[in-house]
């Protein structure tokens, strides 16, 4: 029988567009072939420095999304009540002539009155310049609700972070942490790093309470007690120090543990650095007997010991106060057992791991370089102890404290942007000085001018905080107010709350882009929902005035806005990764990329981008129009990718700057700089000499670079901050000394957590024990297909998983006679959710969790009303409180972190108990049906893609 | 009935799946579908795509298990899964019209679509489940190896591989020629013990599985916990100093 011919060289396309994905934050570099005007496949880019050509689920659905029926297709003004998801169909115009008129006037009355607010906007370089041209202080993007602790407790720490600003080695490291990751930002580089640890046999440590994903692969799996991993941390550096297994040389050469710390306690300096020669700190020299500089870099510091300052006051090294701490009793692995779950044996042997992995296996690499100090380095030590940390500390309400104690074990093994280690990427590290502070007093906002500096930054002075004389919150969100002094992403998830409570004051527009407020990203959903459509009872207008939404899709949260601005997909815009904003960099060097439009929106719809220029132009912001008063960007977010200078010389791109496309970084307008980039593959990427690719922080050919480079604001080393005085500062205003004290209410909750060392706390000191009766932790994890993603209503991703269970353990399924596929109820101190439920091994005996934002609203994202989606699938959300519960005469504290205002998700605690038969099988609590708004298509009921590019082939 | 190639292919063409790496992402599932809903096999469809069931064919799919290693212990494994180009394969001997069969110049297997009347028998023959029949054209999808990649002189070199193995994350996925000793994936399969698939069906499965390696559980560490040095803590402390500070 013969074979039947087959033309196995076909050509695949047409023509083939490079860009960059947006079906996540991982930003990989892709190739779309188009075929007969369509997407015939979408691959990654081999070129490209974050994937390498590899690409994950979600990009690969990409074609989907690109073609959902969910697309919006026009400017919708609401003609029903809010909430009915009645829409009229509008034109541009109309849109923008209505957006430009009510924020005009908020502008020429009171600029506060505007809360601008967007999710996963990829754009943030632009956003909170239009914001602060605007000149409201309220902007943020979602950082707030999604991992501030970890940007803040690097930032603060180390002048990076696990954020995205490092990466393990992964080609070196021989021991590799990992700490609450399902999933995360670097999606497709933690995958590819996690294979080169498999494949050249490094040990590989998950501690999660769950274990899927990354943690089903890992040599060890600690399914820890959630909100214990800092205790579990403490003990190993109780097991390290005990043991004298410390990297002193690096402590003493890169932080600060040896410099003096005041001991004056009830003065107002207790517990600051000890300022000497030319207001720089000092070290204790062991030999001279005296205090010297600790900038001259010599010395024979002390590290232990209380020592006589030359005023007379006493002074001890850090190092002796961190040693007083984690030596304590409390912190020995026996002592911690019972509370994370993890056994003292193991938390020994953990430990003499990592001890071995460090001091046993030293990486010297023939890189030679020179330190801040001028000390010359004939090598490049390294330890290779790696360590990634996210959502699982992050959304703790002991995430800062946490995250800093695991930078503190990592300095003290000495492997920060060291060999083996955890890797920094340029732009960073930036020291706290090179770091802007928050904008937004009082003198910063006037009526119809721009803000006077950027709205989000890091306070190192309790004078840095917007608040007022009174010490009240200036914004809407109360983020940088002594409820939550480094929010450094602002506090979204308060935004609608605070509004609709008129606390600190009322708004008169919500401006969000690209966030779903009105389900999966907000706290206690049900009540947020009815805070967008209440009114007040005097005169019948809605809390939030007015509400105006940019999306690319009719989700939940479309059918809350007056005026919809429908938004491209990703293939159909100009788009900037820009190193102003979370760049794509590696740690081998700088990268950022474009987003180009692959293909011409079919429908009335326009980049958000473009929008916001164009509004900006009507407005007539200053820095979006030209002295006769005509748009400066006409071209839109493409024009301003090449033409806005930030400052001289520096703009949203920094590849083939200058006239000829000849500089770096920093230069001077190119015309052709994005045809370079579409050249380039849509991305920019510098590779950086050995010499400047390690110790960046104090290594002085780097910290040259960066500085010429404007990535931070000298040469001066950036310590590794292991005793933050900055968290001591406030401490002492909260004792009362300075010009800039908390309110008293404050006072007991800034003394307590701001400990200039890192320190563990139950989440529950700061949310309140809910008691026995909620005996259960209750988390989520977003599966890898849809991490970051809008992937739930997509055609094929949906067909991976299109609905949710509640995983519990087997004994906990014991307990209360469970078995897979019940019902069950599920109970918090705050609402009362009915789910499925399935028993697991791989989960914390103390642990329910559940894959998150796979329930959806009927009705919403073009799903028919019946979709598992929203008749199986649920949200956690509405058991988790948005405010922590009131306690008679006190101050009512947002659930979040007391130090980021980070929102603290996974501190949810439960009860479960089985369902009765009392109703159908679909899950609790239920919402009407929300209608398509007009012009969004029905789904079609079966789809042959691609079938088409067969016939012609 | 159909038969199978009279002699042996020379080559072998197919996958060898690291289960030690697979993390269960779905990157390899969705790219084969979105390369084959396009390619020399499209379409495959999908039924209900936005609908109350949704449905479609896809030519791997992966499954997640939790399995007990011995009493106490247990792991989870994901498990990607799509046709292993058997050497014996039943899915071909079984069909009643000529529309499966195997590649005399590869091993790969594929259907012959204009010969396939949608009858199933290939899928129930099937022991690995391994067929879907689409839902809509009623003609039977399978894995066809991509052949319309590694043959296609449009691609670069480099990328003639499968859609599944181009894009995976975690390196879990390997092509190559099963039948040469010489070659990388033979190489792996023997370095790493690679596995069939269920030998026992008789079908001599091309694919093959590496087993996940050993874990590091710690055994190897010197010492299980870290001891005080001399001293105790101080102690220590004014040694290594003293060594730093030279003096």
């Amino acid at each position: 029988m013969s074979e039947p011919k087959l033309d196995l060289s076909a050509p695949i396309s047409d023509e083939v567009k490079e860009t960059t994905c947006y079906m996540c934050a991982c930003r990989c570099g892709i190739r779309v072939h188009i075929k007969d005007g369509l997407i015939r496949y979408i691959e990654g880019n081999t070129k490209h420095p974050v994937n390498e050509g590899v690409l994950c689920a979600k990009g690969a659905a990409g074609i989907m999304q690109h073609y959902s029926p969910a697309r919006l297709r026009k400017p919708l003004r609401r003609v029903g009540e809010r909430g009915s998801g009645e829409f009229k169909e509008i034109e541009w115009e109309e849109a923008l002539d209505t957006a430009t008129a009510w924020l005009a006037r908020v502008r020429a009355t009171d600029p506060h009155r505007l809360a601008f607010f967007t999710g996963r906007d990829q754009s943030q370089a632009l956003t909170s310049w239009w914001a602060k041209e605007f000149g409201t202080p309220n902007y943020a993007a979602h950082g707030g609700f999604c991992s501030v602790n970890m940007a803040a407790a690097g930032l603060y720490t180390i002048g990076s972070a696990f954020w995205e600003f490092t990466e393990p080695d992964w080609d070196r490291t021989d021991y590799f942490l990992l700490f609450g990751v399902a999933e995360d930002h670097a999606s497709n580089p933690i995958k590819k790093g996690i294979a080169k640890l498999k494949e050249r046999g490094a040990k590989f440590v998950s501690i999660n309470p769950v274990r899927t994903g990354y943690s089903a692969v890992a040599d060890e799996w600690i399914g820890i007690t959630p909100g214990t991993d800092g205790l579990f941390v403490s003990a190993l550096i109780h097991e390290l120090l005990r043991a004298g297994k410390v990297d002193l040389d690096f402590l003493l050469r890169y932080s600060n543990v040896a410099w003096l710390v005041i001991d004056d306690p009830g003065h107002e300096e207790d517990g600051l650095f000890y300022l000497g020669d030319m207001g720089r700190p000092a070290i204790w020299d062991r030999k001279e007997k005296s205090v010297r500089n600790a900038y001259d870099g010599d010395g024979q510091p002390a590290l232990t010991g209380e020592f006589e300052l030359p005023d007379g006051r006493k002074a001890r090294p850090a190092f002796d106060l961190l040693r007083m701490r984690f030596l304590r009793d409390e912190y020995r692995p026996e002592a911690v057992a019972d509370q994370t779950g993890v056994s003292a044996a193991t938390t020994k042997r953990i430990a003499a791991e990592l001890a071995e992995a460090a001091f046993e296996n030293q990486i010297e690499l023939d890189i030679p370089w020179t330190d801040a100090f001028g000390r010359s380095h004939k090598k490049t030590i390294g330890r290779p102890v790696a360590m990634h940390a996210m959502r699982g500390i992050s959304a703790h309400a002991n995430g800062f404290q946490t995250c800093r104690l695991i930078h503190l074990l990592q300095i003290l093994l000495g492997t920060i942007d060291a060999p083996g280690g955890l890797r920094f990427k340029p732009p960073y590290p930036k020291s706290l000085s090179s770091l802007p502070r928050p904008s937004g007093r009082a003198e910063d906002v006037l009526r119809n001018a721009a803000l006077a500096g950027p709205h989000l930054g890091f306070p190192t002075w309790p004078q840095h905080l917007l608040v007022d004389r009174e010490g009240q919150p200036r914004r809407i969100d109360k983020a940088f107010s002594w409820e939550a002094p480094f929010a450094a992403h602002g506090m979204m998830h308060t935004v609608i709350a605070n509004a609709w409570r008129g606390d600190p004051y009322p708004i008169d527009t919500l401006f969000m882009y690209m966030a779903n407020m009105a389900w999966n990203s907000a706290m206690n959903t049900k009540d947020t929902i009815a805070m967008l459509t209440d009114k007040d009872a005097r005169t019948g207008e809605y809390k939030i005035p007015h509400i105006i939404y940019s999306d690319a899709f009719a989700s939940e949260m479309t059918a809350y806005a007056d005026l919809v601005l429908p938004d491209t997909t990703y293939l159909e815009r100009w788009d900037c990764i820009s190193l102003l904003d979370r760049p794509i960099s590696t740690a081998e060097g700088p990268a950022d990329a474009i987003r180009q439009p692959v293909f011409e929106p079919d429908r009335d719809v326009r980049p958000f981008q473009d929008v916001l220029l164009d509004l900006g132009a009507r407005l007539g912001l200053s820095a979006m129009i030209t002295r006769e008063g005509r748009p400066k960007f006409p071209g839109g977010y493409k024009d301003y990718l090449t033409h806005h200078h930030r400052l001289p010389g520096v703009g949203m791109l920094a590849g083939w700057r200058g006239a000829e496309g000849e500089k770096t970084v920093q230069g001077e307008t190119n015309a052709d700089q994005i045809d370079r980039y579409i050249e380039n593959g849509c991305y920019w990427y510098d590779p950086l000499p050995e010499g400047l690719q390690y110790y960046r922080f104090f290594n002085r050919d780097y910290l040259v670079y960066a500085a010429k480079s404007g990535f931070v604001t000298s040469t001066d080393p950036i310590v590794l901050n292991v005793y933050a005085e900055e968290l001591q500062r406030f401490r002492l205003a909260a004792r009362g000394y300075g010009p800039f004290v908390p309110p008293k209410e404050h006072k007991d909750r800034i003394e307590t957590y701001f400990d200039p060392l890192p320190f563990w706390y139950p989440p529950d000191l700061v949310s309140g024990d809910p008691g026995d009766e909620y005996p259960l932790h209750a988390l989520t994890q977003r599966p890898a297909h849809m991490y970051h993603s809008w992937g739930g209503q997509n055609a094929w991703l949906r067909q991976i998983q299109g609905d949710n269970v509640l995983f519990i353990s087997h004994k906990v399924a014991e307990q209360h006679e469970l078995q897979d596929g019940d019902w069950a109820w599920v109970t918090s101190r705050h609402g009362k959710i009915k789910v499925r439920v399935k028993p697991m091994e791989g989960v914390n005996d103390h642990t329910v969790w559940t894959w998150n934002a796979i329930g959806k609203r009927s009705g919403t994202w073009s799903l028919d009303p019946q979709a598992p989606e929203s008749q199986k699938g649920f949200l956690l959300n509405h058991l988790i409180e948005d405010l922590l519960p009131e306690q008679p005469g006190q101050y009512r504290y947002s659930n979040s972190d007391p130090i980021t205002g980070q929102a603290a998700w996974f501190d949810l605690k439960v009860r479960i108990e089985k369902a009765g038969d009392e109703g159908i099988d679909v899950a609790e609590p239920r919402f009407e049906t929300v209608p398509a708004p007009p012009g969004v298509e029905a789904a079609a009921s079966k789809s042959r893609y691609g079938a088409g590019f067969r016939r012609k082939s | 009935m159909t038969s199978l190639p009279k002699e042996p292919p020379t080559k072998r063409l197919g996958l060898v799946i690291d289960l030690d790496t697979c993390v269960g992402c779905h990157g390899c599932a969705v790219a084969c579908k979105e390369w084959n809903t396009g390619g020399i096999a499209a379409p495959l469809s999908d039924v209900h795509p936005y609908g109350e069931d949704p449905s479609g064919a896809w030519l791997n799919r992966i499954h997640g298990y939790e399995v007990a290693d011995g009493p106490s212990e247990s792991r989870t494994v994901y498990f990607p899964k799509s046709c292993l180009h058997c050497e014996n394969a039943p899915c071909v001997t079984v069909c009643p019209t000529g529309a499966s069969y195997k590649r005399q110049d590869d091993g790969i297997v594929l259907v012959d679509e204009d010969k396939c009347i949608g009858c199933s028998l290939c899928a129930w023959a099937c022991p690995y489940g391994a067929r879907e029949l689409d839902p809509v054209d009623g003609v039977m999808k399978k894995c066809t190896l991509c052949v319309d990649r590694i043959y296609n002189e449009h691609i670069p070199k480099e990328s003639r591989v499968p859609a599944c193995v181009a894009s995976c994350p975690t390196s879990a996925r390997h092509f190559g020629d099963l039948a040469d000793p010489e070659s990388d994936v033979s190489k792996l399969v023997a370095e790493r013990s690679g596995f069939d698939l269920a030998p026992e069906q008789g079908c001599s499965p091309t694919n093959k599985y590496l087993p996940p390696r050993a874990k590091r559980m710690g055994a190897e560490v010197v010492n299980e916990e870290l001891e005080e040095p001399a001293g105790g803590f101080l102690g220590w402390l004014d040694k290594a100093l003293t060594q730093l500070g030279g003096d």
